[in-house]
Order: structure tokens, then C-alpha cells, then sequence
């Protein structure tokens, strides 16, 4: 087929142009001595020294991470569940409002779900006491509920992609259900729910507007802990702090990739 | 055998039942709650409603010109946000889907990559570009095209950056599906016929990429309707958004009714786009099944 126009190309340039720029000058900004972002004071690690002196930032991300990797897991967990159930299960009673409810959280805006476990929880504590206290619990429950959705689309389309026939004859050779699901099944979607798990401990990490609903006072997620910063402006450590999210992240996915290609050439 | 069948049954009951009640009492029953108390009365009290019925809040809503006018912008920003990500992400996405497949998927992995660094520090990574003294500033300055710092921070044009900037992934990605998967045959028969580029690009090409025009439109439109982090950081004051206005409500002015109120009228105008992403999607996966 013909190559691509100069448009595309100039299109594709400018493009990607807008998606890089802002991280490369995050990057070159955060070894600037200078405590204005807007002068160059010379180069300096000293907002990283004074990112990982500080104990708000590191109590913030050891929150964050703890209720990432608890949510990311209970969603892999139901959100596996639930793909086997859409994608094997065929017709039963509820399948549409089950179906329904499954999709709905990843569409559903953050502000509306934010309020609406808030409201939630709230009601539940003044009925039943708990939670006395919000916080690791309320938004690893939050974070849970939105991104086993993810969870469940990506195993979903892989055992759609798959055909039933060995699960068929392990059954037909005698072996129990559950037996089939974790030898045969299981090892199948593996990479599935590997992949639905990363998502939902990105999304957990990232994910600002809820948590800053359903936590409590003395509770801050990193994100809420940027976002009070940020508010009032650029901050030379948030600069450095973004900057090793960056490189951090960039690393996993090259290497991801790299890893996907390899194995596809 | 028919312990094997019990067993399965159980197994059946199980797979079902625990990710239906959590999403019943985690996801369900919260919305029962905002909407009874949408329809109740703030008071001075703990909790601050009252425990009465009324459709006063949603009157209020439709008539006080604030609010009206909110949605409306709110709407109309989303809406240019996603003419923007279509205009940029189309091309880009055409572009993607004709290229040799070892660059393809390093160009598909550069697309996706910024999705995994947090969204919040990729709209603040804007803030250092856009501000008065900021890198485009500077750039432009030293160009000489201005001598004065043009005023980019705290303007529709930057909250309009910083939508496309965020979701243009969401728009490439059903683009770049659709795209991909599309016969070429197809167009290079239409040119051999006679038909112009311009005229088999908008006649071939488009109506066989719709699928993913709408999949890509409505990833972008929804989420950037009800947006907070975006104009809360990069839009002026005065652009006041409906999700901006829902967090008010609630944490500054403490009318839980009022905002309720305001996250199901938010709520009902997304019916439409959602329902329709979702048969989109349903759609897509019977194809693909």
C-alpha cells in the first residue's frame, strides 16, 4: 500500500511530540537547583534527598501501596470469578444485571462513585458501627469495587478467545470441576489476570478523586499528597518524585515489551 | 457422578455469588442511598438531611441558571475535548495501523506508556510547561514571536490541553483496533475506480473505522464530563465544572442532598453515551468471540 502521507507523518511527529514533552521537562526540571521552577539555578539531586527525607511522602506511599496491592488482589480475585461466570456460564438468573453492574464501575465518573461510597459508608457506620474510622479499609473497599471490573473484561476476552475444548475433555475424562478449573483453567488466564492484577494496582496508585472521598482525616494516599501540594503550584520535590515514577514506570513497560516481543518474534 | 454434579452446582453458586453481592452492597446500594438522599432536606443535624421526600433540590437544579449554565459548559468542554483527541488521535492512529510491524508496536507501546505514570503528575508535568515563566513561554519569548508572557495556566485553553493531553490514548487505542483490523482492498479498489484520496478516505475509510470513532469518542467524553484534577489545576476560577461543583457542594458547603442531587442529574445525562459504549462493546466482543 502507498507509504504514509506527510501528513501522517508530521501528524505522528507532533503527536507523540505532546505526549513526551511534558515528562521530558518534568525530568530536566527536577535536577534544577534553583527552589523557582521557572530559573535555571544549575544542576542538583537535592530534591531527591529532601523527597526521601520526608516522612508525609513515604508514609503516603506505603498507604498507597498497601491498598493498592490489597485491592488489586480481591479484584483479581472476584474480577476472575466474574469473567469465568460471563464468559462460561452461559444464561442465568440475573446474568444481565450481573453483567450490568460488572461494566458499570469503569464507566461510572470518579465524582459520582467517590460520593456515593462515601454516603455508603457513612450510612453503614451510623447502622452498624463499622467503619469507625476511614481509611486503609474504606479505599482498598472503593478501589476494589471499580477495578475488578477491569479484572473481569480482560480474563472475560481471553476465554472468549479460547476455546472450551480442553476444559471439555479434562471434564469428560473424569476430572472434578474445581479440579478443572485450577489445573486447566487457571494456568490458561494466568497472564490474564496478571495483566488485570498490574491494571488494578496502577489504577489503585492512581487514582486521586475517590480515595479523596471515602478516606478519613490523617489518612493521605500519594496522589492526595501530591494533589495538596500541587494545588499551590509547581514543587521542586514533586518534580523529583515524578520523575522517579517516571523512570520507574518507563523501565517496567520497556522491559515488558521487550519481553512480548521476543517471544512473538 | 452426582456428587460430581453437586459439586459443580456449588462451584456454579460460588463463582456467581461473590462477586454479585459485593458489587450489590459495594456498588448498588450506594446509589440507592445518594438518591433518597438527593430527595431530602439539608438540616443542621448529624447526619445533615432530613429523612423527607421531596424533588425540591432537582427543581432547584434545573431552574437556578448557575447550575444550567455548569452542566452546559461542562458538556460543551467534554464535547471540544473529544473533537480534539478525534482530530489528533485519528490521524495518529491511521498512521499507527499502516506502519511496519515492528515499529507499530513500539509506537502502540509509546501510546500506552504514559497510561501507567500517574494522571495527576502528567497534568501537573503541564503546569510547569504552561505557566508565565514556563517552558513554552520561554520558547516563545526566546523565538521572539512574543515579548510577553503569553497567559496559557488557568484558561479554557489549558484545561482543553490538559483533557486532549490525558485521554488522547483512550481515542487511539479503539481507533487503532478498528483501523487495524480494516480491509485496504477495500480503498485501493475505490482509487482505482476513480475516487480521490479525500474521497475514498471519507467514504471508505471512515464509515469502516466507526465502530472505533464511537468507542474512542465516548471513552473520552464521559470521563472528561465529570473531570475534577484537570480544571481544579490547569482552569481558571471561573470555570466552574460540574464535578468541581459536586465536590463543593459536598465538602464546603455540606449540602449532601444538593450534591446527590447533582451526581444523579450527572448521572442521568450519561445514561445515553454509557449505554451505548456498552452495546458498543457488546457488540465488539461478539465479533470478536
Amino acid at each position: 500500500m502507498n507509504r504514509p502521507s506527510r501528513f501522517i507523518l508530521s501528524t505522528l511527529a507532533f503527536g507523540y511530540a505532546f505526549l513526551y514533552i511534558p515528562l521530558v521537562s518534568v525530568i530536566v526540571y527536577s535536577f534544577n537547583d534553583s527552589r523557582l521552577a521557572t530559573v535555571w539555578g544549575g544542576f542538583s539531586t537535592r530534591w531527591y534527598g529532601e523527597l526521601f527525607r520526608n516522612d508525609q511522602v513515604i508514609d503516603a506511599l506505603l498507604l498507597s501501596l498497601r491498598v493498592a496491592m490489597t485491592s488489586a488482589t480481591g479484584a483479581t480475585i472476584f474480577g476472575t470469578m466474574a469473567g469465568l461466570v460471563l464468559a462460561r456460564f452461559g444464561r442465568f438468573k440475573g446474568r444481565t444485571l450481573f453483567s450490568g453492574m460488572i461494566s458499570s464501575p469503569m464507566v461510572m465518573p470518579e465524582v459520582i462513585t467517590g460520593l456515593s461510597l462515601l454516603l455508603f459508608f457513612i450510612t453503614l457506620q451510623q447502622i452498624t458501627g463499622w467503619p469507625g474510622q476511614r481509611g486503609f479499609s474504606t479505599i482498598t473497599i472503593a478501589h476494589l469495587t471499580f477495578s475488578m471490573a477491569y479484572v473481569a473484561v480482560i480474563v472475560q476476552s481471553r476465554l472468549m478467545s479460547m476455546d472450551e475444548s480442553l476444559e471439555e475433555a479434562a471434564m469428560d475424562l473424569g476430572g472434578r470441576p474445581l479440579r478443572v478449573v485450577f489445573d486447566i483453567t487457571l494456568p490458561l488466564i494466568a497472564p490474564a489476570m496478571m495483566a488485570g492484577w498490574l491494571l488494578a494496582f496502577t489504577l489503585s496508585l492512581d487514582d486521586l478523586v475517590i480515595a479523596s472521598f471515602v478516606s478519613g482525616p490523617g489518612s493521605n494516599t500519594l496522589p492526595m499528597l501530591i494533589f495538596s501540594k500541587v494545588k499551590l503550584g509547581i514543587s521542586p520535590d514533586i518534580n523529583a518524585l515524578a520523575t522517579l515514577i517516571i523512570l520507574f514506570v518507563s523501565i517496567g513497560v520497556f522491559a515488558a515489551w521487550l519481553i512480548t516481543r521476543r517471544k512473538t518474534d | 457422578m452426582h456428587s460430581h454434579r453437586s459439586n459443580k452446582q456449588l462451584w456454579r453458586r460460588v463463582a456467581i455469588a461473590a462477586p454479585y453481592l459485593w458489587l450489590i452492597v459495594f456498588f448498588l446500594t450506594p446509589f440507592a442511598i445518594i438518591f433518597k438522599i438527593s430527595l431530602a432536606d439539608p438540616v443542621y443535624a448529624q447526619p445533615p438531611f432530613t429523612n423527607t421526600v421531596s424533588v425540591e433540590n432537582y427543581l432547584f437544579l434545573l431552574t437556578d441558571k448557575l447550575y444550567v449554565i455548569t452542566y452546559l459548559r461542562s458538556v460543551a468542554l467534554a464535547a471540544t475535548a473529544t473533537i480534539l483527541c478525534l482530530a489528533l488521535g485519528f490521524p495518529m492512529a491511521y498512521g499507527i495501523a499502516r506502519s511496519s510491524s515492528g515499529t507499530r508496536s513500539l509506537l502502540l507501546m509509546l501510546i500506552i506508556l504514559p497510561f501507567w505514570i500517574s494522571f495527576l503528575l502528567r497534568v501537573y508535568a503541564w503546569m510547569g510547561l504552561m505557566n508565565n515563566y514556563g517552558v513554552i513561554n520561554n520558547f516563545l519569548m526566546w523565538l521572539g514571536v512574543v515579548d510577553q508572557p503569553l497567559q496559557l495556566m488557568y484558561t479554557d485553553f489549558a484545561v482543553f490541553v490538559g483533557l486532549t493531553y490525558s485521554y488522547l490514548p483512550f481515542m487511539i487505542l479503539p481507533l487503532y483496533a478498528t483501523l487495524e483490523r480494516m480491509d485496504l482492498d477495500l480503498v485501493e479498489a475505490a482509487q482505482d475506480l476513480g475516487a480521490s484520496r479525500t474521497r475514498a478516505f471519507w467514504d471508505i475509510t471512515v464509515p469502516l473505522a466507526g465502530p472505533g470513532i464511537i468507542a474512542g469518542c465516548l471513552l473520552v467524553f464521559i470521563p472528561a464530563i465529570g473531570e475534577y484534577v484537570i480544571p481544579y489545576l490547569l482552569g481558571g476560577p471561573e470555570s466552574l465544572l460540574i464535578g468541581r461543583v459536586l465536590f463543593d457542594e459536598f465538602f464546603v458547603n455540606r449540602d449532601w442532598p444538593l450534591a446527590s442531587a447533582v451526581a444523579i442529574v450527572l448521572l442521568l445525562l450519561l445514561v445515553l453515551p454509557i449505554a451505548l459504549l456498552q452495546r458498543s462493546q457488546a457488540r465488539d466482543q461478539e465479533g470478536a468471540a
